[in-house]
């Protein structure tokens, strides 16, 4: 019967070739649209780390003075944490694995004559980052927390600089001249870049794209006057030459916590941190925040406004797309009135001329997602030649491939619902008499 | 013409009539929304930084090996550098005048603070951005002065970069003029006025006022404040630098080309690449990509709705002049002209569209409001809603054109052939 039924729709859209080659268009459209829009949502709104996620918390404390808060609305804790609380905090030693992380713009000068120093996006971080971030090393490993103590001078580079200064073999071993300082390569890393770049928020760096160049310990690069990107003030001892005591905050600190209890062991630590800083007088308010990696990154709406307000004026454009259908397969199947009274004369049930109405609206879904697919594929492409930092990660993955078809299937069915019903109500004697 | 029978014939097409007007409702509430949205990137995008911006270039570079900005003699050497660089640029052929400046309007690389007419009050005061230049900070800029004068070579200090000193001197705009001043009526009375730069106890003397200069910045963070520039005659002394340079007229590229060499002359230890020297098109281009692709992105949008919405329309009504060929016929025989049934259908369409209108602008204020609570979005005006009403009336009055000028062509005849 299915074959039967299709047969019809082709023919019945054959008949009218402009009308369904609108319905096709408008429908490819608007999937077109909204699967772009999606595709670029999700992927910005994705999960950095599955596999680590769960385990990754970002506490948060408040050394701003009550009179002059963080946020206008006094609501916000700073984001970040000033070195004496970060060093506090990694030193009490209360999580599994604990990293303060601060990013950098260095510059390096390779060791060949004739090259030309470049900038570099650099990471100022603790020994820990590397193996609670998981990341993949080629060659050699992270540095260890006493050379965090030691404040020794030892790098760890991106694969992508590796390749760029050393032509891809195992530099261990070399050194690495950084601001004007020699650092010794201990680490090559392998391709890492989780997206969002949920180590980088509010550090002055991009919250997407491509992962930093070298990565120094916090200690040993500022011994070697390494400055942050970013650093914030709260109060009047704010010297730049000796960020380690002055009154401000340019550290993120994260830390792992396996299990429930954890968690809320550590709150109660935080808390008590933040009482105790009360009274030595450093804090004026003892809040506190411990958020998880994925309620971090929606708190701090780290998917840009423009890429949310594209997706909802997509699913906008959809919905017009798919009402703009109902009207026009209504009045396609409103004149074949007599055809349907015929059909309905010579014994066929309603229940065969609804379905004969759907294969058709899905005969027109599939087409308009085929369209779609291609209009998705371009408008990706467009998107990846966007300055965005986002851009270079809109492909289409597997997923959002059939999800487009599902999405084409859906609206065109529900879009011939309608007129469908309205075609297995007519009467056919009337119709029949008129003929 | 009466109404009557639009609205009887209309009853028995409801299904038609409510998916045009719901049709035409979503229109207008998008549309209204997005030419709205585009309305708004399209005044940011162009509004004046207040500066002469073309024949101007940017040049950011730091050296290699510098001696350290934290020591007094490090500062005098990088000081000398610094001269040295300028010198050199100032000789270019092409060159017209060359300042130092740590920053330029649309550049996103700020430092801020904040102005106060009283000593010592810390975090409180009229928010500024801060330029450090030297004399020629002025003309290079291009800009214009309202009231005081320029900053002379007498007035130029300078420091290391992290050094905190407070300046004798320092030029305002006008907005930040008005608003330490409000009770003032000329902008000249700015002019001799002491001021006090981030909680600082040392007095700064206003010494002239220009009449307009953006801010670095331009996120929303730097918004509230985007007028407010505060120039300092104070040349900064790191192991970086930025040189901003006028060119002649139409040699702004062979002044770019000429940069490079002149400064690796001077001295060859230092980073400058490509993206060191950017045109002030460039500054700008990259400023507002984001807002002119999403403006690009909206307009493209609405056209292809309004698109789809008309050809909706001219589908649906075709489908209906089809279906009453015989109705029509009769109308005809019985004495109504070709211009009453064309009549006929337009008022039909004007008054679903206009339904559709009435639903539409519902819709659109509450999609106005749903954007304001979740992208901080603005109240959308009225006069967009209006124009947007008469737009998809217009838009419905076209469409129809041509099917019912099909309608009204239905000869008399029909009225008397067998359906």
């Amino acid at each position: 019967m299915f074959g039967y039924y299709l047969d019809l729709a082709l023919r019945s859209l054959r008949r009218n070739k402009v009308l369904t080659t609108l319905m096709i268009l408008a429908l490819a459209l608007g999937i077109g649209a909204s699967i772009t829009t999606l595709t670029v949502l999700t992927l910005l709104s994705g999960d950095p780390l599955p596999q680590k996620s769960s385990q990754l918390f970002y506490p948060q404390v408040d050394p701003y003075p009550k009179d002059r808060p963080f946020s206008r609305s006094g609501e916000k804790v700073p984001w970040l944490l000033s070195y004496v609380d970060a060093m506090n905090l990694i030193h009490a030693h209360k999580a599994e694995r604990q990293a303060a992380v601060a990013l950098s713009q260095v510059k390096l000068t390779p060791q060949v004559q004739g090259e030309k120093s470049f900038y570099a996006d650099g990471v100022l971080t603790t020994a820990d980052f590397f193996p609670m971030f998981d990341t993949p090393f080629q060659y050699g490993a992270g540095w260890t927390a006493a050379d965090d103590e030691s404040r020794a001078q030892v790098a760890v580079i991106a694969g992508f600089v590796n390749d760029k200064l050393f032509g891809g073999a195992n530099s261990v071993g070399r050194m690495i001249r950084i601001e004007d300082h020699d650092f010794r390569i201990i680490g090559v890393l392998g391709r890492w870049a989780p997206q969002p770049r949920f180590y980088a928020l509010h550090l002055g760096g991009r919250n997407y794209g491509k992962g930093e160049a070298v990565f120094l310990p916090l200690q040993g690069a500022r011994a070697a006057d390494v400055m942050p990107s970013m650093m914030m003030s709260y109060g009047p001892s704010s010297d730049m030459q000796h960020l380690e005591t002055s009154q401000s905050i340019w550290l993120g600190l994260w830390v792992q916590l396996p299990g429930a209890a954890d968690v809320s062991a550590y709150k109660l630590f935080l808390g008590n941190y933040a009482q105790q800083q009360v009274a030595l007088g450093r804090f004026q308010q003892s809040r506190v925040a411990l958020s998880d990696l994925m309620s971090w990154l929606r708190d701090q709406q780290v998917v840009p406004d423009d890429v949310r307000l594209q997706a909802g004026l997509a699913f906008g454009f959809l919905l017009i797309c798919v009402v703009n259908t109902v009207g026009l397969l209504l009045a396609k199947c409103l004149r074949r009135s007599r055809e349907i009274g015929v059909r309905r004369a010579l014994g066929a049930s309603r229940g065969a001329i609804f379905a004969q109405f759907l294969v058709e609206a899905g005969v027109i879904g599939l087409a308009g997602g085929v369209l779609g697919l291609l209009f998705v594929l371009l408008g990706l492409w467009g998107i990846r030649h966007q300055p965005a930092p986002y851009a270079s990660l809109a492909l289409l993955d597997v997923q959002m491939f059939v999800f487009t078809f599902v999405v084409a299937l859906v609206a065109s069915l529900i879009a011939g619902l309608l007129p469908a019903w309205r075609a297995c109500v007519v009467a056919p004697a009337p119709q029949l008499k008129a003929a | 013409m009466k109404l009557h029978p639009i609205l009887a014939a209309l009853r028995k097409h409801k299904a038609g009539t409510v998916l045009i007007a719901l049709q035409i409702a979503l229109t207008l509430a998008i549309v209204c929304n997005a030419v709205f949205i585009i309305g708004q990137r399209v005044e940011r995008v162009n509004r004046p930084t207040g500066i002469d911006e073309s024949n101007l270039f940017l040049i950011s570079q730091q050296w290699v090996g510098a001696p350290s900005g934290d020591t007094a003699d490090g500062v005098e050497k990088l000081d000398a550098m610094q001269k040295e660089d300028l010198v050199a640029l100032r000789n270019l052929p092409d060159v017209v005048s060359v300042a130092p400046i740590n920053s330029l309007p649309l550049l996103n690389s700020s430092w801020t603070g904040a102005l106060s007419l009283k000593p010592d009050e810390k975090n409180v005061g009229t928010r500024t951005a801060y330029y450090f230049g030297d004399e020629q900070v002025l003309p290079t800029l291009g800009l214009k002065l309202v009231a005081g004068r320029a900053f002379n070579a007498g007035d130029v200090q300078h420091q290391g970069a992290r050094d905190q000193r407070d300046p004798a001197t320092v030029m305002v705009s006008k907005a930040v003029a008005d608003k330490l001043f409000p009770q003032a009526s000329a902008t000249g009375s700015a002019v001799g006025k002491a001021i006090y730069l981030n909680g600082s106890g040392k007095p700064s003397t206003i010494v002239g006022v220009v009449e307009r200069m953006q801010t670095p910045g331009t996120g929303s963070w730097a918004s509230a404040f985007a007028w407010n520039s505060t120039l300092v005659p104070t040349r900064m002394d790191a192991n970086f630098s930025r040189y901003a340079v006028r060119t002649k007229p139409g040699r702004l590229d062979a002044a770019m080309r000429a940069a490079t060499p002149a400064l690796y002359a001077v001295n060859p230890l230092r980073v400058l690449d490509e993206e060191s020297i950017q045109s002030f098109a460039e500054i700008r281009d990259k400023a507002y990509r984001a807002d002119v692709g999403m403006a690009a992105l909206m307009g493209v949008v609405c056209l292809i709705l309004i698109g789809v919405t008309a050809a909706g329309i001219v589908g649906l009504t075709s489908f209906w002049v089809g279906q009453r060929h015989r109705q029509i016929g009769v109308r005809r025989a019985l004495g109504a002209r070709k211009v009453d049934i064309l009549h006929y259908f337009q008022l039909e369409n004007l008054l679903i569209a206009g339904v559709g209108a009435v639903i539409g602008v519902l819709l659109a204020i509450s999609l106005n409001l749903l954007l304001i609570r979740q992208f901080e979005m603005e109240r959308l005006p009225l006069a967009y809603v209006l124009t947007g009403v008469v737009a998809v009336l217009a838009l419905g009055q076209a469409a129809v054109f041509a099917p019912a000028r099909r309608a009204s062509n239905v000869p008399p005849v029909t009225a008397t052939r067998a359906a």
